[in-house]
């Protein structure tokens, strides 16, 4: 154990965000360092890896202007951590946690490492209260519930913001009809956006007239701080749901941004690069972010997570989405052939899926009918689509009137239940709409 | 015998400690963290740890054990949740809170309530290697205890509460018997003999057991991308499974399907035995976000609880979920150590872990004479859902069975997404053998007709892309409307309601019926009846699930 804090001068080596120091005594794995430049203004470091007295130091924000001879490297013996109060509430932080709103930094309460630390499996309470979102393909047909993780998958042009936005506004869970605003907190973390899109969730932020903490790191800032970010959300978010006990939504836009910087560092750090030169362990880095979402037994206070993720070329089987995929308990997945027949939002149920929505939703929770309207729903739009493959061979005319019908079908599905606008529908509306919808084509089981 | 820590790089440590050997267990750091000798040279050995090493200094110091990494087996593991490295998680929570924090545990007891032992043999009797001494009521099973380390004359022997430390059996030589032993993660228990023979494994899963069988001391493999059902059909087959144990391991997966695994696993019953589900179950978890080389490890902890019970003549059941995320742990040490990169980055000794562990699946004749069986069934979670990957590719060379998980199946909700022209079981012809004797003779006979149906239901789909389906004549169309009712009543199956688990008769039943309609109507049109006039089969409640 050291007792003090070390300087040095050591520098081997600068390679864009990393810096090699030599004859360091006693690193620490994960370790804070100030970085002081030769213009004398100070920055963060934190040791990547050690090598007997050879620490490699990750720097946080922007390594131009440093040198070999004058920078000095102050190693402070502690690992990263973020500081932690209900002062934070309503408050507007950069990516490493700097006020960016001209009010001073509040004075914390508590201090918690951002790693933070896996949740025992057999402490978890199984997510089972719905949120309502307002959109009916999601309440309806891809139900979302406190404590689960499911992100967007969306591309370049569609309206994800637009989504992700009206779920902040609109969402609501059974408990408290007055709305997530007075129950519940929204941790917004921006990574990597540009100014125009942060412009946007900055004004549904002020609408929504609820509590929110904003981590933002805009297209221009460090790359290095896009790591950094949606760690301090989290690990406030934990400090809320599981000190305070409250319900906290976290949106972070965009994990490609994310991704995108990990990989850089990676190939800084001359790291073996995996599919698409992102790291071998990128499942397990976002890994430690997604798993933080969870209920606790026994405690009130829950983190949901909805991570926005643009699908690089529209491919859904890129690493980003795919790694993602197989770590939340779900996706919603947006379209870009519905987005151009102007249907809002634009989510393709079918590659959609809330893989908790068993326990969310049917009697006591939503209504009796909610399962069984929602695999009709599926079952004949399914059929509905698969029937518009041959409808482009043989044309309507070479088809049965049975299969007319079920095409007939899928195209009222998505102009009625899957378009909205801008109105927010309760379950019960989407439940009414889609039985309505079913009856109308003799498809209402018994 | 400790020295320091001289580096750090991800998972691993390098120590400057002399007189370690390979795979032996170390402490590492003030908080003694858990870690495996995985690498030695001639001024350094590197540690593998098996938990986070943020916040690890330089300098810490560094402890060999003398002794492997090991799992402690005996009686009372029943009903119980382990991490990877057998810490008993419960009793962890009770201990340090609802987060799991390194350096902890080490201490926790293994087994929450206390045992009696009830002793078989007397003083005096002469015991083989192997024998039965006495056993353990524990729950349903009467768990045995056996003599270990060779033959003797037993000088002593102690019924009653039996603790963790106490013999339970003396030997006249000295050797005394613990009800636990310690055995090392990495080497295989011992047996007289394989045998090989191929009895059914029923899953209460259609698909499989009807088409594509598996045999006890079989292994299969389940690749599928997102969203198609994995983890879904791994939990129903640890259900339903017709097997005395079941070892699940949730190997980077997700903690919050762990919990809901673990509610539903308490209220349920073994639909074999009636008896609570648990009380035959091990779990073995280690999430996503726990320390990648303890999921590396997990899958060898579970593998010796689950040879441990095999070996007392009981039929073991090991699941894994999934075996992709131990593969990327593997490549992620690999490449913390600087090794050379096969295909896609992962080391080049994949495909042989891989090997020896599918080798440690099998019917054996177990040390005292019984028959025991491990049978392993692997989820495979592939890139990108692209099965050209080596981790898939390498389980192909070695397992049994195949149930492909088909994207566009799960995207129409049909599940299980088995597709059911590109799986395969190599126990078909055994098992079907086996079951033409327990269910009906005509069982093998059924097989071979569905799956022409289906060939041929294929081949005309083809046919209805071009002309429409109104232009098939009325026996093609009857086979498709055939095989449709085949793929949503039989295929299809909803794990959330009573259709779940589906009995070898159940199953039989459930496709005579639609054949038998197919014959009456097919030999309807044969004598120049109208498809369309005729009443519909009464239509199943679709099978879809959402």
């Amino acid at each position: 154990m050291r007792l003090s804090r070390h300087s040095y001068s050591t520098l081997r080596s600068i390679q864009g965000p990393l810096v090699f120091v030599d004859s360091v005594i006693e690193a620490r794995m994960g370790e804070v360092v100030t970085i002081v430049f030769p213009d004398g203004h100070e920055t963060e470091g934190e040791v990547l890896r050690i090598e007997r007295d050879t620490a490699l130091i990750q720097v946080v924000g922007d390594s131009r202007g440093l040198d070999m001879d004058r920078t000095r490297i102050v190693f402070t013996d502690a690992v990263k951590r973020a500081p932690l109060s209900l002062a934070a509430l309503n408050r507007v932080f950069s990516g490493s946690f700097q006020p960016l709103d001209g009010l001073p930094m509040f004075v914390p309460d508590a201090w918690a490492p951002v790693a933070g630390l896996p949740m025992n499996p057999v402490a978890r309470a199984r997510p089972q209260e719905m949120i309502e979102t307002g959109f009916s393909t999601i309440d309806g047909l891809n139900t979302l519930v406190k404590g689960q993780k499911l992100p967007i998958f969306s591309c370049a042009g569609l309206p994800s913001r637009e989504v992700a936005a009206g779920i902040l506004e609109h969402a609501r869970t059974a408990a408290s009809s007055a709305g997530l605003a007075t129950a519940s907190v929204v941790v917004f973390v921006a990574l990597g956006l540009a100014h125009h899109e942060y412009a946007y969730y900055r004004q549904t932020l002020e609408r929504m007239h609820g509590e929110f903490v904003a981590f933002i790191n805009l297209a221009q800032d460090p790359v290095v701080e896009r790591l950094l970010a949606p760690r301090f959300g989290l690990t406030v978010a934990e400090h809320l749901a599981f000190t305070h006990g409250r319900d906290v939504l976290v949106v972070i836009t965009d994990m490609t941004n994310y991704c995108d910087a990990l990989r850089e560092v990676s190939t800084a750090r001359e790291e073996l690069p995996g599919r698409r030169g992102y790291p071998g362990y990128l499942y397990s880095d976002l890994a430690s972010l997604y798993e933080r979402a969870g209920r606790i037994k026994q405690q009130p206070g829950s983190v949901t997570l909805l991570p926005v993720v643009t699908m690089p070329e529209d491919d859904i089987t890129h690493p980003i989405p795919d790694l993602t995929g197989y770590i939340t308990e779900g996706q919603i997945v947006l379209s870009r052939e519905l987005h151009q027949r102007g249907i809002f939002p634009p989510v393709d149920v079918l590659p959609s899926l809330s893989r908790l929505m068993q326990q969310g939703i049917g009697p006591g929770r939503t209504r009796e009918d909610h399962r069984a309207v929602a695999n009709a729903l599926y079952v004949h739009y399914a059929s509905g689509r698969d029937l518009r493959r041959l409808e482009a061979i043989v044309g309507r005319e070479g088809m049965g009137e049975g299969d007319r019908h079920m095409l007939d079908f899928a195209d009222a599905f998505e102009r009625e239940i899957v378009h909205q606008g801008a109105a927010r529908r309760g379950i019960a509306e989407t439940l009414d709409l889609s039985r309505a919808l079913l009856a109308r084509f003799g498809l209402l089981g018994p | 015998m400790t020295g320091r820590i001289i580096g750090i790089s991800g998972p691993t440590v390098s120590v400057d400690l002399a007189g370690l050997r390979l795979y032996e267990r170390v402490a590492v750091g003030h908080a003694g963290l858990m870690g495996e000798v995985v690498r030695l040279e001639r001024e350094r050995a590197v540690v593998q740890v098996y938990e986070s090493t943020r916040g690890l200094c330089i300098g810490e110091p560094v402890a060999g054990t003398g002794a492997q990494l090991t799992v402690r087996v005996g009686p009372g593991l029943l009903n119980q949740m382990f991490d990877g490295l057998q810490r008993p998680l419960a009793a962890l929570r009770e201990a340090q809170g609802p987060f799991i924090r390194p350096g902890g545990g080490r201490d926790v007891p293994l087994r929450p309530q206390p045992l009696r032992f009830v002793a078989a043999r007397q003083p005096g009797d002469r015991i083989a290697d192997g024998e039965v001494l006495g056993y353990v009521e524990e729950g349903p099973f009467r768990h045995e205890i056996r003599a270990t380390g060779g033959a003797g004359i037993l000088r002593s022997i102690s019924g009653g509460e039996c603790a963790e430390d106490v013999p339970v059996a003396e030997f006249e030589d000295g050797r005394s018997i613990l009800a636990w032993h310690e055995w090392p993660v990495r080497v295989p228990r011992p047996y007289r003999r394989k045998l090989s023979r191929f009895e059914p494994l029923v899953t209460g899963q259609r698909c499989i057991d009807f088409l594509f069988p598996l045999a006890r001391g079989g292994s299969a493999i389940f690749p599928g991308g997102f969203g198609t059902g994995k983890t879904l059909l791994e939990q129903s087959i640890a259900k339903f499974a017709d097997v005395d144990i079941v070892i699940y391991v949730g190997c980077g997966e997700r903690g919050n399907e762990m919990a809901e695994m673990l509610d539903d696993f308490a209220v349920l019953n073994d639909p074999w035995s009636q008896r609570p589900l648990m009380s035959r179950t091990v779990v073995v978890v280690n999430t996503s976000n726990m320390p990648v080389a303890a999921r590396e490890a997990s899958i060898y902890t579970a593998a010796t609880l689950a040879e441990y019970y095999r070996d007392q003549g009981l039929h073991v059941l090991l699941l894994a979920d999934s075996l992709s995320r131990w593969a990327e742990a593997l490549r992620e040490i690999s490449s913390a150590l600087e090794e050379m990169p096969g295909e896609e980055g992962y080391p080049t000794y994949l495909a042989s872990r891989m090997a020896e562990f599918f080798a440690r699946a099998g019917v054996v004749e177990t040390l005292d004479g019984g028959t025991g069986s491990l049978t392993v069934l692997l989820s495979i979670s592939p890139p990108g859902g692209d099965f050209t990957e080596p981790v898939t590719q390498a389980c192909l060379r070695n397992t049994g069975a195949f149930f492909m998980l088909d994207t566009a199946l799960a995207h129409r909700r049909h599940f299980p997404a088995i597709h059911w022209f590109q799986s395969f079981s190599l126990y078909e012809a055994d098992v079907a053998a086996h079951l033409d004797r327990q269910v009906a003779p005509d069982w093998s006979a059924l097989r071979h007709e569905t799956r022409a149906l289906l060939q041929r239901e294929e081949s005309l789909r083809e046919v209805a892309e071009i002309v429409g389906t109104e232009g098939l004549q009325d026996a093609d169309r009857l086979l498709m409307r055939t095989a449709e009712r085949v793929r949503r009543e039989f295929l299809a199956q909803n794990a959330y309601t009573d259709d779940a688990f589906s009995t070898p008769a159940q199953t039989r039943g459930r496709i005579l019926a639609i054949l038998e309609g197919y014959r009456e109507a097919a030999a309807r049109i044969e004598r120049g009846e109208r498809l369309d006039e005729m009443p519909a089969a009464p239509a199943g409640a679709p099978a879809a699930q959402s």
